[in-house]
């Protein structure tokens, strides 16, 4: 079982990374792009755990370690492989 | 006065802390292991700079779960001084130790240089021998020292008395101008409600000497001793 974990910044907090990749993006002339915000993806394998189990899980281990909740959203998803 | 500095993997000021303390300031002064949940009877600890882990994850993120880190939590909230300095602040913040957080520069480069800083309040257990309003002149060096706080944070921290330190200019005012890396409000440290535990992103342990640039540092270890 995978858990995919998204991590990015909460929208009150400037995001100097995502501004400086905006703008890149603007040079390489794709005006149309309004706003990039960049954040974290990360990949957590789970063994021996029933899918809400593991849900329940993967949220605790958002909360407690994989993002600050002061500066950071979190969500994610669980896959069957 | 026995002091304990917290070697985590990748601090890179704890030799300096230890000089500070031992040479400089003539204190006891004993190197805390990571790994080693026993404070060998520390009166005062230090959280140094440094790269904690890599900085993985988050600056702070990962140093804050290791064992030393369940001892210093309890020594903290049992009223010991505990001082964080550029990455013991963050550790700190990530600890809940201290409110807020710390974010890159928003200048995204990695900053060095001498900045000048206002002390706050002198009610804390590192400030109580500055002179309220005082500028001293200290060194940062770090890329993610951008305090960020939500508003009611920063109006508990206003009303609490609880910010320590900003970033202020030669005429000791705190404008945009003099904020080095984007910190809401030109906040270089807070305390928390007790006033034991500090946080800052200046390094006041290389500024403890003259041939080093500076002493203005010093007072912050002294206003800890008996």
């Amino acid at each position: 079982m995978l858990a995919k974990v998204y991590v990015t910044p909460k929208k009150a907090i400037l995001d100097p990374q995502g501004k400086a990749i905006a703008h890149s993006l603007h040079a390489l002339d794709y005006p149309e792009v309004s706003e990039v915000r960049m954040g974290k993806y990360l990949e957590v394998r789970l063994t021996g755990l029933s899918k809400q189990r593991a849900e329940q899980r993967v949220e605790a281990m958002c909360r407690r370690l994989l993002a600050n909740l002061i500066i950071e959203d979190f969500r994610f998803e669980i896959v069957e492989e | 006065m026995k002091w304990g500095v917290v070697t985590f993997p990748g601090s890179n000021d704890d030799r300096d802390a230890l000089y500070c303390l031992e040479s400089v300031l003539g204190q006891e002064a004993v190197s805390l292991w990571h790994k080693d949940r026993d404070l060998h009877g520390v009166e005062a600890i230090v959280l140094p700079g440094g790269f904690s882990y890599g900085d993985y994850l988050r600056c702070g993120a990962v140093a804050r779960f290791s064992p030393v880190m369940s001892s210093v939590m309890a020594f903290a909230r049992a009223g010991g001084p505990v001082l964080g300095m550029c990455n013991g602040f963050q550790i700190l913040c990530e600890s809940g130790l201290l409110p807020g957080a710390l974010v890159r520069n928003r200048s995204l480069s990695f900053i060095c240089e001498w900045v000048s800083v206002r002390v706050e309040t002198t009610r804390t257990r590192f400030t109580a021998r500055c002179a309220g309003g005082a500028c001293l002149s200290l060194p940062i060096k770090h890329g993610a020292g951008c305090y960020v706080a939500d508003e009611t944070t920063l109006k508990a921290l206003q009303d609490n008395d609880q910010i320590v330190f900003r970033y202020v200019n030669q005429d000791g005012e705190a404008l945009d101008a003099a904020n080095p890396n984007g910190a809401v409000q030109n906040i270089a440290g807070v305390t928390n409600a007790n006033g034991n535990v500090v946080g800052l992103m200046p390094h006041p342990e290389h500024a403890v000497e003259a041939l080093l640039g500076g002493e203005d540092g010093r007072t912050l270890f002294t206003s800890v001793f008996a």
